[in-house]
């Protein structure tokens, strides 16, 4: 398949101290949907700034849609859509304006314009707000316009940065919805960042983690969960866990990777259909009493967790 | 029309859709004018008696002098926008697209002397109520329009530039705030030249206010002189190049800066 977009040793640093990207590389595949998952302050935002020319990097190199960012950003700029983390459009005019507009700086023929629009407000529903200043649309409403207008030119690739953060939990399936539908529909490449892992799970032909401004893992959401072979398995205790009922349950062969926080205690197993009995006996052994027990398959939080040494809620609590 | 010119307009278009759907900004954009004019014109109506003044009444006097002030205070706050833009996602999604990237700073720029232009109007209407008369005709009022365009486009260019380094509403506020009046009242504006102090006056010659106050009153009441109003269009053609310039700069740096 062929390479819609490719970074290199991306590096950027934001004085006096910010090291936003730290080696970056990546590889989409034209016509899939990509997504780059990371806690606030990971350095996806800065990697899709750099890869839709707004941000020069401090070394490396990037390519999207044949083009060098680097060398021909406005090559670049004709063959790629971009919806920012923050609203793209005017808030005092209309959809219609709005996306006129974009048309305009596009240079979209002016004869095919209006059908162009037309057929867009209604693909996303807006049709019926067409006429009426976009401060007033709802939440949903306002991340579609967005959408639509990344779209007016016909992009063959899209970004869309953190492109549900913000909106509440339906319309958030209903943007699932849509950007799978212009994936398939539009063969379209589509590179998103987030730092919802289910969305990168739901979403994405591959993930990327990123963590401290690189990748530090990349596969389908399958292969990455497949490297944490076995399944993890949740205790929750009565009390508090302490070293003791960590010390424990890491006795108890066939468990590995023990953690805790607050009541919950989590453990890692090869298999945990067997591994599951002697934990709870042993707990009970040595008279901590068990509240609660699930096993699942692993998770990309768990992913994650392993590859960039803290859990997704501690990163993001650091940035 | 050229690239570059539909992409300026469009510009210009959604600035103007900006201020027109706020009634608020264009009740005030409409009104202020008439109130300096009318408060100024009241308030030092007496300055027609005092000995040395050129003759006519004050309120024909200050009529080009509101023109200049309004033009300037209006296009001093034309940054903000920049600023709405920076701090929204406005500005990255523009500078993500083929826009050419100087249609930002003239359609805004010319979405200011479009303002001017309607400003100027109101306050020659006004200014004929009150009784101001342009004894130039309708060619001299031109010019003063052009004059305060010219002024205004000085003054937008500067802001946006100022606006592009500071990137805070607070500090482009206190800027504006801080130049307008002393240059307004450093300059002919308000009072002929023969009656401030010589300090006045000699600062007065180095501020673009003063020589557009001179060449838009030269051209609407007279006494026509037009190689001192060629020569004042001059310097603040000069000082509108050096403006754009400016801005120009100041846009690569911001967009250097991301």
């Amino acid at each position: 398949m062929a390479e819609a977009i490719r970074a290199s040793a991306l590096f950027k640093r934001y004085p006096p101290e910010v090291q936003a990207l730290n080696g970056l590389d990546l590889s989409v595949d034209e016509g899939t949907i990509f997504a780059l998952l990371g806690p606030n302050g990971a350095g996806k935002s800065t990697t899709v700034r750099i890869l839709t020319t707004l941000t020069r990097p401090d070394s490396g190199e990037a390519r999207v849609a044949g083009h060098d960012v680097l060398a021909r950003p406005d090559l670049v700029r004709r063959a790629i859509g971009v919806v920012g983390q923050r609203h793209g459009f005017d808030p005092e005019s209309t959809g219609r304006e709005n996306l006129v507009l974009q048309g305009a700086i596009y240079d979209y023929p002016r004869r095919t314009l209006g059908g162009r629009v037309d057929e867009l407000l209604e693909r996303f529903g807006l049709t019926a707000a067409a006429d009426r200043p976009a401060k007033g649309y709802s939440g949903g409403m306002q991340r579609r316009l967005d959408i639509a207008m990344g779209l007016l030119h016909r992009p063959a690739a899209l970004f869309l940065d953190e492109p549900t953060t913000g909106l509440d939990p339906e319309a958030r399936v209903d943007m699932w919805h849509e950007i799978e539908r212009l994936a398939s529909e539009e063969k379209m490449t589509i590179l998103l960042t987030t730092h919802y892992l289910e969305e990168a799970d739901e979403l994405a032909a591959k993930v990327a983690i990123v963590d401290r401004g690189r990748i530090v893992a990349s596969g389908t959401p399958e292969e990455l969960k497949s490297e944490l072979e076995g399944d993890t398995i949740h205790f929750e205790l009565a009390q508090a866990a302490d070293v003791a009922v960590r010390e424990t349950l890491a006795r108890v062969s066939g468990l590995t990777e023990v953690t805790s926080d607050g009541r919950m205690v989590r453990a890692r197993a090869r298999n945990g259909a067997t591994a599951m009995p002697a934990a709870l006996s042993a707990l009970e052994t040595a008279g901590h009493q068990v509240t609660s027990v699930t096993m699942a398959r692993p998770s990309l939080d768990e992913v994650y967790l392993r590859h960039a040494g803290r859990s997704f809620r501690e990163a993001e609590e650091a940035a | 029309m050229t690239r570059a010119a539909r992409h300026s307009w469009y510009i210009t278009l959604r600035y103007s859709r900006r201020l027109l759907r706020q009634p608020a900004w264009v009740a005030i954009t409409l009104i202020q004018p008439m109130i300096w004019l009318l408060l100024f014109g009241a308030l030092f109506k007496s300055v027609a008696e005092i000995p040395g003044f050129h003759g006519g009444s004050y309120i024909e006097y200050l009529t080009p002098g509101v023109i200049v002030m309004t033009a300037i205070s209006s296009a001093g706050w034309n940054g903000m926008d920049f600023i709405e833009d920076m701090h929204s996602g406005v500005m990255d999604r523009m500078l993500s697209s083929p826009v050419w990237r100087s249609a930002l700073n003239v359609g805004s720029i010319a979405y200011s002397s479009m303002t001017t232009v309607v400003q100027s109007l109101i306050i020659i209407c006004v200014g004929l109520v009150v009784g101001a008369h342009f004894p130039n005709g309708v060619g001299g009022v031109a010019v003063l329009i052009l004059v305060a365009c010219l002024l205004a486009s000085c003054f937008a260019a500067l802001s946006n530039a100022l606006a592009l380094v500071v990137r805070r509403r607070e500090t482009l506020i206190a800027a504006v705030t801080s130049i307008i009046l002393p240059l307004t009242f450093l300059s002919s504006a308000f009072m002929q030249a023969n009656l401030v102090p010589t300090w006045v006056r000699d600062i007065s010659r180095f501020n673009p206010v003063n020589w557009g106050a001179q060449a838009g009153r030269t051209a609407a009441i007279g006494p026509a002189d037009w190689s001192f109003v060629g020569q004042r269009i001059g310097l603040l053609v000069a000082l509108l190049l050096v403006a754009l310039f400016l801005a120009t700069r100041a846009f690569r740096a911001y967009q250097r800066s991301l």
